[in-house]
């Protein structure tokens, strides 16, 4: 039986946490993912890295992102303090560039002058086109072409930093899609071409790297809480799409027996219609999709399900396989947000607080919304506010039936 | 012995080369597949590949992709696979058939339950594209348990060391992928081919068959040169794919597509 000390040190030699992740590749790659693991193994403890990262944190990205404490809000729903991390402020605008900044030195020690990325909402599309532009790298971008039509202003800011937008047709025409081609891409550009994977899932060493690059989300928020709350949080809440930014604040807490954590899934029209995107608390079965074993929505005959979310950045089948073995131990609980309730604390927020989250962070404060009523307001709630809305403001408008 | 084994057995003694054609199971739609097989056969076949469709095939170009699609479309799954082969094997005992796709169909089924049904359907070998030998220390042995041969890629990147690990696992036949990328890929470089071939005979007495970019009797013709088995698979899911509304006239334009490569590999047998 695993421990809740010993999920600080997975994954194993070999990628695994317990019985997911690992390394369900075609051949072809296998070379590129040794590679790519003896340059993160090699630099991952070297001080002259760390140094790099730390400067490109502060000066570029703009870290420590603030950790916010939402008065007005909290008031308002009558039980726990809830402060909110504000990776919203980071450059472009999400968490998504910590680990984007972290694989950009990696392609540069690599000597690869191309980089490509997958995209569901177009924050990490931003994100690797930024460090791409700034590091002078080629730069293609592969994204669903729904998702292309939901979050054209992020399409139009990667056209504007370099990057080429590739619409995806195939499939479902989401972010799953979106993975698929870019691994074809690259394996067939293997040579002269680096991967950077959005999210802590894709084969091994990606889920461990991303972790480790949005760590420093939930090391800043452990010691902001220490010093602005002269204590630790009861309890953290962060979306999880295909878990990054829940996986950044959440890792340097593990040991924390007494904070309890709760990852939110996207509920889609709800988790009991079936059109969802909540691999976790849907309880699917286990699977193994884009280079890992993880629990992965498909029917009985191992096809991979379609999802529905209201926001293009969660609306992902399978989920990290960390996340899987975290739900197993029983450390992280798992619950969901349907787009109604997610689009109500979107509202919240934005006038009760003048902050536009993400419609990704709005199921995480949707979740809030439950949770902190429950509780006492001496308690305290870090919510992980990975992302800002600007992004989204289309789809809401959209909804309130107003057309630019 | 295997039938895959006793097919390289026949052919080495016949002084000939293996060639093996690749369909997606189900396509167009799976009431086609067998009678597909059968002609695939009639015109020299030595080994099919029977493709299982899945949703998301990462290794693949579009025109397999759109070949699972349109095999999705008609409910195919791994099930109806297991009858079609049962089907096939009633008035075909001998040509292998090997299983060729994804890890998540199997893992759905159960690895024990997939062993137990492909053997019982009459199927010889499985090559999953996704599953790594590092990956398969509890299917292998499952496999093998009923006879099934694990059959493994070797890429162009594939470094010495891990061509080794590869041998060691593999049975039935080494798959040499010709070339970095996905399948239906523009077309091989037969020198490039040899040169990999070599340091892979020092390592296994396992026959190396070669796949991906090869389209037609002159590529075949090349590469059975170097190799013992030549694999074809999206230059024959082409004329389904543009055949599909008229599925009657298929069989003849797949039989006509792999006799040219037949013949042109064995025209070098008489040269
Ligand atoms: C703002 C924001 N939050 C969350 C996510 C979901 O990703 P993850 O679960 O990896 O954090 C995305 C993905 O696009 C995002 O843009």
């Amino acid at each position: 039986m695993t421990k809740f000390s010993d999920l600080t040190r997975m994954p194993d030699a070999r990628g695994h946490f317990g019985p997911y992740g690992g390394r369900f590749v075609s051949e072809t790659l296998s070379f590129a993912l040794d590679e790519l693991e003896k340059i993160y193994l090699d630099l991952r403890d070297d001080p002259a890295f760390q140094a790099e990262f730390d400067y490109d944190m502060a000066y570029y990205v703009g870290r420590p992102s603030p950790l916010y404490h939402a008065e007005r809000w909290s008031r308002e729903l009558g039980g726990a303090q809830i402060w909110l991390k504000r990776e919203d402020l980071n450059h472009t605008g999400a968490h998504k560039v910590n680990n984007t900044i972290g694989q950009a030195l990696l392609a540069k020690k690599s000597g690869k002058p191309r980089v490509i990325a997958e995209t569901g909402a177009g924050q990490h599309g931003v994100a690797t086109a930024t460090v791409a532009a700034r590091l002078g790298l080629e730069c293609e971008v592969y994204m669903g072409a729904a998702d292309v039509e939901r979050q054209k202003l992020n399409v139009y800011r990667m056209h504007l930093l370099g990057a080429k937008v590739i619409p995806v047709e195939s499939g479902t025409r989401t972010l799953k899609d979106a993975m698929n081609e870019a691994l074809r891409d690259w394996v067939t550009n293997v040579d002269d071409t680096f991967y950077i994977i959005g999210t802590v899932a894709g084969p091994h060493p990606y889920p461990m790297l991303v972790r480790d690059f949005n760590a420093v989300v939930g090391r800043e928020a452990r010691r902001q809480s220490l010093e602005q709350i002269g204590r630790l949080p009861d309890a953290l809440i962060a979306c999880v799409g295909g878990g990054s930014n829940a996986l950044g604040l959440f890792y340097p807490f593990v040991e924390d027996d007494d904070v309890a954590m709760y990852g939110v899934e996207a509920g889609g029209d709800g988790v009991e219609t079936g059109r969802h995107a909540a691999p976790l608390s849907s309880n699917a079965p286990r699977g193994v999709l884009h280079g890992n074993r993880t629990y992965l929505m498909s029917d009985e005959a191992g096809q991979v399900s379609d999802t529905h979310s209201i926001s293009a950045g969660l609306d992902y089948p399978g989920v990290g396989p960390e996340h899987a073995l975290w739900k197993d131990v029983g450390r992280v609980k798992y619950v969901t947000a349907n787009d109604r309730e997610v689009l109500e604390a979107f509202r919240e927020l934005t006038h009760m607080e003048g902050i536009m989250p993400a419609l990704e962070s709005a199921h995480a404060l949707a979740y809030a919304k439950v949770l902190a009523p429950t509780m006492r307001p001496d308690q305290h709630i870090v919510v992980n506010l990975s992302g800002r809305g600007d992004k989204d403001i289309m789809t809401v408008a959209k909804l309130d039936g107003v057309e630019f | 012995m295997n039938r895959i084994n006793q097919r390289f057995t026949d052919l080495k003694h016949q002084g000939r080369k293996a060639l093996i054609p690749f369909i997606t199971a189900g396509d167009p739609a799976p009431e086609h597949t067998v009678g597909f097989m059968h002609a695939l056969v009639e015109a020299g076949a030595d080994i099919i590949e029977l493709g299982v469709p899945f949703s998301d095939p990462m290794a693949d170009g579009p025109v397999i992709q759109k070949a699972c699609e349109r095999a999705l479309k008609h409910g195919t799954r791994l099930s109806h696979l297991f009858t079609m082969v049962e089907e096939f094997r009633q008035s075909d005992t001998t040509t292998p058939v090997v299983l060729m796709g994804y890890l998540n169909p199997v893992e759905r089924l159960g690895y024990q339950a997939f062993a137990d049904q492909a053997a019982n359907a009459g199927i010889d070998g499985v090559l999953t594209v996704d599953m790594p030998p590092e990956e398969a220390d509890e299917f292998g042995p499952i496999l093998k348990a009923r006879g099934l041969a694990s059959i493994f890629l070797v890429a162009p990147t594939t470094s010495n060391e891990r061509a080794a690990t590869i041998c060691a696992h593999g049975e039935g036949y080494l798959y040499y992928v010709s070339l970095k990328g996905v399948t239906g890929s523009a077309s091989l470089n037969a020198d490039d081919v040899a040169s990999h071939l070599a340091p892979l005979r020092e390592m296994t007495d396992l026959p190396l068959c070669v796949g991906f970019g090869i389209r037609d009797g002159a590529t075949a013709a090349e590469v059975a040169k170097v190799a013992d088995g030549v694999i074809v698979g999206s230059a024959l899911v082409n004329q389904i794919a543009e055949n599909a509304d008229t599925p009657e006239i298929i069989p003849g334009l797949l039989k006509a597509v792999l006799g040219e490569m037949r013949h042109a590999m064995d025209a070098l047998n008489r040269n």
